[in-house]
């Protein structure tokens, strides 16, 4: 049976598909270049179309959660602006370097080896932090009731010492140089430009690890970027008429309610368990990458299907993770309302 | 030449524009979901 050309059975995949990514994007601000265009490119679509499709899917699903954020009070637009500024940059920069290693004949080596090495980094670094004693982490004091006596990271506190006007005022009390906003922006995009990647994975934890906004905005506000880089991108793609949009509908059908349950869960979820969740993904999702690049220096194409299988298993473990752990908190809250309320 | 590129903009315009619209009538549509099953559903998930 076939609907608008395609078999019920492939749409009803793809919605069922872009539940779990919508999760995880929802949940993280990032996955959806990860998960999307690797699984496109192994069922057999050209490589524009896999690529553009699935940028097409990431804009639309960051509209979705960055609404949703926005219900939740979880989106910083001067801070998302001023990222936008600084990124763009950056990735102008980052690009210019990326020509210059291909010019000397440097530039697959050198990305595929940053890309593995930043990815299973940063995944390393923010599961020991989230892991460790808690005391130099970003985690929430047990103690602490308000946002405002979260424990900065070292990094973030001497970020924000520095007083250069203009200061902005961000949501979760913090105060910052419009400068040092801009900096983190510029680096980050620096690195997206160079990897050739939409950089959600460094732009979120640079939010919360250095410029020090909670974890929940530096997810939204990390989301709201994304809608203006998802869109010229996918624009761009579309002028070459490589989206295909009876990819994109079916798959932005199921992540809508993903994505929707993903922001919810933020705002849910122990900020401690999000970090472990998250570098989880990023270790794993390096896993994946690693073996997809090696499959294609020793040209075994068969290393694609295996790296796919490694991120799906991956996100289907971690989305399963957020979903226990969500329920399991409603119910720690529902008891202690519920001590409180016999008390 | 410029009628050529501007029928190719205003062809991934529409594209575009119709994954936003896909996405906004979704956000609406699991919105009006979310207000009329939400309560219901966190009852269930609480264990109430």
């Amino acid at each position: 049976m076939e609907l608008f050309g395609v078999a019920v059975s492939l749409l009803g995949t793809f919605a069922g598909f872009g539940l779990l990514v919508g999760l995880l994007f929802g949940f993280f601000g990032m996955g959806g270049s990860f998960l999307v265009t690797p699984a496109l490119l192994v069922m057999g679509y050209e490589t524009d179309v896999a690529v553009a499709s699935g940028l097409a899917f990431v804009f639309g699903t960051s509209v979705i959660a960055t609404l949703k954020h926005r219900d939740l009070g979880q989106v910083d637009y001067k801070l998302g602006v001023s990222m936008i500024v600084g990124t763009t940059a950056g990735i102008e920069v980052g690009k210019i370097g990326l020509h210059w290693l291909q010019r000397v004949g440097l530039a697959n080596v050198v990305v595929n080896v940053s890309y593995v090495a930043l990815l299973g980094g940063i995944g390393v670094f923010i599961t020991h932090r989230a892991l460790g004693d808690g005391s130099g982490g970003f985690g929430p004091d047990e103690d602490a009731e308000v946002s405002d006596d979260r424990e900065l990271p070292p990094i973030a506190q001497k970020i924000q010492s520095y007083r250069i006007p203009p200061m902005l005022e961000l949501r979760g009390g913090v105060v910052v140089s419009l400068w040092m906003v801009l900096f983190v922006a510029f680096a980050t995009g620096l690195l997206s430009g160079f990897l050739g990647v939409g950089g959600g994975f460094i732009r979120m934890p640079a939010l919360f690890y250095l410029v020090g906004v909670p974890v929940p905005v530096a997810v939204g506000t990390d989301l709201f970027e994304i809608v203006f880089s998802g869109g010229i991108g996918s624009f761009l793609y579309a002028l070459d008429g490589a989206v295909d949009l009876t990819i994109v509908v079916p798959l932005l059908s199921g992540s809508a309610l993903g994505a929707r349950l993903g922001a919810a869960a933020t705002s849910v979820v122990e900020e401690d368990d999000i970090q472990v969740y998250f570098g989880v993904m990023l270790l794993l999702g390096a896993v994946a990458v690693a073996i997809r690049q090696i499959g294609g220096v020793i040209d075994v194409p068969v290393l694609d299907t295996v790296a796919l299988v490694v991120i799906v298993g991956a996100a289907l473990l971690v989305s399963g993770a957020i979903v226990v752990s969500s329920v399991r908190e409603l119910r720690a809250d529902e008891r202690t309302d519920a001590g409180r309320a016999a008390d | 030449m410029l009628g050529v590129e501007s029928a190719v903009a205003t062809r991934a315009g529409v594209v575009i524009g119709a994954v936003l619209v896909e996405a906004l009538s979704l956000y609406v549509g699991y919105g009006a979901l979310e207000r009329v099953a939400g309560p219901w559903l966190t009852r269930k998930l609480e264990g109430r």
